[in-house]
């Protein structure tokens, strides 16, 4: 006899659990009986736990019994086949096994009658045939769910990771739920074929032990299996009745001392469970090729005549089998899926038995009443001494309620099992598991939209930068075609020659003036030729400068010679100078200095006409620079580094013409002291330059402002917000100063340009100071 | 006095010691940036919507971060403001939404594929490129990916987005809270005193 019949394996009690009635005898004392064929059966796309089976089969497709009609889908699935040979008459949304009440895809097949298998692979020699992978392939085609209530496709249950060594196979046959005796029955009847599946088990896990689990409410089913498991090895042990030990947590606690970390999974400590139920249909896949296309389901409860197990075909509509069992429909109160605690109440008895489903309970209302009003939780700690994972219900309860998930994961609301023994001791009818399912869901769903803004940021981000990529290459690809359409060379006048010759004669004249000056420190008589000579050299160089203005000039030279006027200009004003140095010199000499100041005159004039065209060339080689700038610069060049040169050809043009334009207006000034008659024209000149300054303020402004949006959203180039920043700041400062002292002159109409005028400046500045935090903040994220 | 200044230099060599070793702390591990702004971020729905009156999530939370009002996110609704409070130590704000714009109701932008003119106004309004399509050929929305922003209804010339609310499936259905104290709840869990 087998050894744990002698040595009972010492057993662990789990915390709690409660002793419902059992009523089981309502449905265990008659043997198997077959379902009879309905006219339909309507096959769910997910009867399994994981992924939807997608169809393979057509409408009006003809299919043999154990035929694939649906194929899994990804890791995490199980196909489905026909139960029957029939018809395909439908493939579309049915009522199904959910307590949503939701419809789901399925296929709809009308049975011919003949049943006829399709062609079949058995295996009987399984243990010499093939590999343990082999076989472990085989049940995944053959549909094979876990099918005590769960659904987890049993194939990857079987195939742990490497790393999870299995020391014990624990076959669940306690069946602790009231009411059902689909797996008593079955180990009554067909305790050799269950052995068999547990010896393809221990096959394919290699197990040091095979223990089977039965509560001791079953006395013929323990009989049966310790009969039938003589000499195998596989240990039969006995568990007290309590619900709910079957519960695979507690099962294997129960007969291990082993508990399954939160979480985790039973592999992770060396176990793996199965049903008594799904091991039937291993040994049926393996030894006779079937796939999974019928189970023993019970219908049972007190509006039923006749009840008792029935081997049903999957997809079999609930009302025929109610038929068959002889039910009174005016006496069904209520029509649960699943057991009086943990199963879930059918909104339509069209509803298809399914993989998973091992009991019909079609209760009275007096056997199922309607659930009692909810009364306010008295703290009486019935519930935490009920719970069979150890947890504070009450707490649970507290947090659900509040939809406080945080704190309700914090006493770990997912580890309940949702067995219902908190609920069913509560004296307050409080309706816990239907609080706790709420929170899980919740929590769920929070986790599903938190994937879902990730992969909504990542594709945002990645769109973001895919628009940058763009602009930049679109600007790229402007600035070439821009360097394609500008002419190659400077044609016609030879700024260079004329630069110099303007340096040469402008260098006479100096050495000329530096003769005069030396002649009148000598009190030299020759002071007068000298004077004219000097006369003479300078238009000499006047007319060298002239050249060089006219050549910068020209419209046909894009590329004006900056530098070469700006030397003119300066050496122009150093004439000056000198000039009138001279000139002061001869005073203080007591000289003549009449020709002297004429000269000088001239000079100033000279300078100023120099300094003029410097001005006037400026702005016209800025709008050149930014085209010349990005030519030279490497082609990957982005677009904020471009911009950026833009940028600062644009505060370049834009001084120098506002410069250009406080010149202009100090002029003006002057000359509206001196009473000068040419005030008109230099007022149209002022108006000129502010015009220009304008311009370039206003291309400049939006640029910036462009800049801005730009390290907004990228969060690069500090340095630039920086100077930014404190511009604008330190422009509207200048302007208040400015305000001020309007406001002391008592000028209404400028104090009013001003106000405006600050006003957008100290808008201007907080919009930079804005820009410069954000891009800081950026700036920092972008490192770490 | 001997005691003393050993005590004295006791002392000061461990200082020196500390502080050399916070030093290098400091250095070694220090933290970049302000992760702050992450994490605020983390909390926003990512709808990218723009109610805020910024252009995308993050650079709400660059101003959540540096200042503002956190209760500007109409699609992330009362939790996220809640969530935001907490993590900022801030009071929690009433929603700061227009009427109408509740956040709870989940959406999903379908475009009447027949009406549709292939104007791709709408892809190029859409934050998260959930709206395939090419000029002058149908447009249609990737359902997963759509936000229900709602930024591709405005530009659409022939008003053939609608915005629609998203059903729930077998995978997001999950049971709803029982009514509570005082009230029978629903008849879905037979759980009884048998």
């Amino acid at each position: 006899m087998n050894a744990s019949i002698g040595k009972p394996r010492p057993l662990f009690d789990f915390h709690g659990g409660i002793h419902p009635p059992q009523n089981k005898e309502l449905s265990n004392q008659r043997p198997i009986r077959q379902a009879p064929l309905p006219e339909q059966l309507i096959l769910p796309l997910n009867m399994h736990l994981g992924a939807p089976a997608k169809a393979i089969v057509q409408v009006g497709d003809r299919v043999l019994k154990g035929e694939k009609i649906a194929e899994a889908q990804g890791a995490v699935s199980l196909p489905v086949h026909a139960p029957t040979s029939g018809k395909i008459i439908a493939i579309g949304p049915r009522p199904i096994q959910h307590p949503s009440g939701l419809d789901a895809p399925c296929i709809v097949l009308e049975p011919d009658g003949k049943d006829l298998w399709c062609e079949l692979h058995p295996l009987p020699d399984w243990q010499t045939c093939c590999p343990p992978s082999a076989l472990v392939a085989r049940l995944r085609e053959a549909g094979i769910a876990g099918m005590g209530g769960a659904g987890f496709p049993a194939a990857i249950k079987l195939s742990p990771k490497p790393e999870h060594k299995i020391d014990q196979l624990i076959i669940n046959a306690v069946e602790c739920e009231p009411y059902i005796t689909a797996d008593d029955v079955l180990m009554r009847e067909r305790a050799e074929q269950i052995i068999g599946g547990i010896e393809i088990l221990r096959h394919i896990l290699k197990p040091k032990e095979a223990i089977v689990g039965i509560e001791d409410n079953k006395p013929e089913a323990i009989e049966a299996m310790r009969r039938a498991a003589t000499g195998t090895g596989i240990e039969i042990a006995v568990v007290p009745t309590k619900y709910p030990s079957g519960g695979e947590k507690q099962l294997i606690y129960m007969l291990t001392g082993k508990e399954v970390p939160s979480g985790g999974i039973p592999a992770q400590i060396g176990v793996v469970c199965h049903n008594t139920g799904t091991t039937l249909a291993i040994y049926r896949a393996i030894v006779h090729g079937e796939p999974l296309v019928s189970r023993i389901t019970t219908l049972t409860g007190k509006a039923l005549a006749e009840a008792g197990n029935f081997e049903v075909l999957i997809g079999t509509p609930v009302s025929s089998l109610l038929q068959a069992a002889s039910a009174d429909m005016n006496k069904i109160g209520r029509l649960v899926m699943g057991g009086p605690m943990m199963g879930f109440t059918l909104h339509s008895t069209a509803i298809p038995v399914v993989k998973t489903s091992n009991c019909i309970l079609a209760a009275t209302a007096q056997e199922l009443p309607a659930p009692a009003t909810e009364q306010p939780c008295i703290r009486c700690g019935s519930c935490a001494d009920v719970c069979p994972a150890d947890l504070l219900p009450q707490q649970l309860y507290w947090y659900a309620k509040n939809q406080d998930l945080e704190r309700a994961q914090q006493y770990n609301l997912m580890d309940c099992i949702e067995c219902g023994a908190c609920a069913y001791v509560c004296p307050s009818h409080i309706p816990l598991v239907q609080y706790y399912r709420f929170a899980k869901g919740e929590v769920r769903n929070a986790l599903q939209e938190q994937q879902k803004a990730d992969r909504a940021r990542v594709r945002f981000e990645a769109r973001q930068q895919r628009l940058a990529d763009e602009q930049a290459e679109k600007e790229a690809r402007r600035k070439a075609r821009l360097q394609g359409n500008k002419p190659s060379a400077t044609p016609g006048v030879d700024v260079a020659a004329l630069k110099a010759a303007s340096l040469q004669a402008s260098a006479a004249y100096k050495a000329a003036v530096k003769a005069l000056k030396a002649a009148e420190a000598d009190g030299s008589d020759q002071l007068a030729a000298l004077a004219s000579e000097v006369e003479q050299l300078k238009a000499k160089a006047d007319a060298a400068k002239a050249a060089v203005r006219d050549a910068g000039n020209t419209p046909s030279a894009p590329v004006i010679d900056v530098a070469a006027l700006k030397a003119a200009s300066l050496a122009a004003s150093a004439e000056y100078k000198a000039a009138v140095k001279a000139m002061k010199a001869a005073e203080a000499a007591g000289e003549d200095v009449s020709a002297l100041r004429s000269a000088a005159d001239a000079l100033k004039a000279k300078a100023d006409a120099a300094k003029a065209a410097v001005r006037d060339a400026g702005p016209a080689t800025q709008s050149a620079a930014p085209s010349n700038a990005s030519a030279t610069a490497p082609e990957k060049s982005d677009d904020t580094a471009q911009r950026a040169q833009k940028m600062k050809a644009l505060k370049t043009a834009f001084n120098v013409s506002h410069k250009q334009f406080k010149e202009a207006n100090a002029a003006l000034e002057r000359a509206e002291r001196d009473g000068s008659d040419n005030l008109d024209e230099l007022r149209k000149q002022v108006e000129r330059f502010k015009l220009k300054s304008d311009k370039a303020k206003e291309a400049l402004n939006v640029l910036v402002d462009q800049a801005k949006a730009d390290i907004r959203a990228s969060g690069s180039d500090l340095k630039s917000l920086k100077i930014e920043a404190a511009q604008t700041e330190a422009a509207a400062r200048q302007k208040a100063r400015e305000l001020d002292a309007a406001k002391i002159n008592g000028d209404d109409q400028r104090i009013n340009v001003l106000t405006r005028e600050l006003e957008a400046l100290k808008r201007e500045a907080e919009v930079a100071a804005g820009a410069l935090k954000a891009a800081i903040d950026e700036q920092g994220l972008a490192d770490a | 006095m001997t005691t003393i200044l050993l005590a004295v230099a006791a002392l000061f060599a461990l200082a020196a010691v500390f502080g050399a070793l916070l030093g290098f702390a400091s250095e070694k591990f220090r933290v970049e940036g302000d992760p702050i702004v992450d994490q605020i971020d983390a909390l926003l729905p990512q709808t990218q919507c723009g109610q805020c009156g910024h252009p995308g999530c993050r650079p709400y939370a660059e101003a959540i971060a540096s200042g503002e009002e956190h209760n500007r996110c109409p699609p992330g609704g009362e939790t996220t403001v809640v969530a935001l409070s907490e993590l900022l130590g801030r009071e929690v704000l009433p929603l700061d939404a227009e009427e109408g714009s509740a956040g709870d109701i989940k959406r999903v932008a379908v475009i009447r594929e027949d009406e549709c003119i292939g104007c791709t106004k709408c892809i190029q309004a859409c934050p998260v490129d959930a709206i395939v399509g090419a000029a002058k050929l149908m447009h249609t929305v990737i359902a997963d990916e759509c936000t229900g922003c709602d930024l591709c209804v405005e530009p659409c010339p022939v008003d053939c987005i609608d915005m629609v609310e998203v059903a729930p499936t077998l995978n997001t259905w999950h049971w709803q809270r029982p009514p509570g104290i005082g009230r029978k709840p629903d008849n879905q869990i037979p759980v009884v005193n048998l």
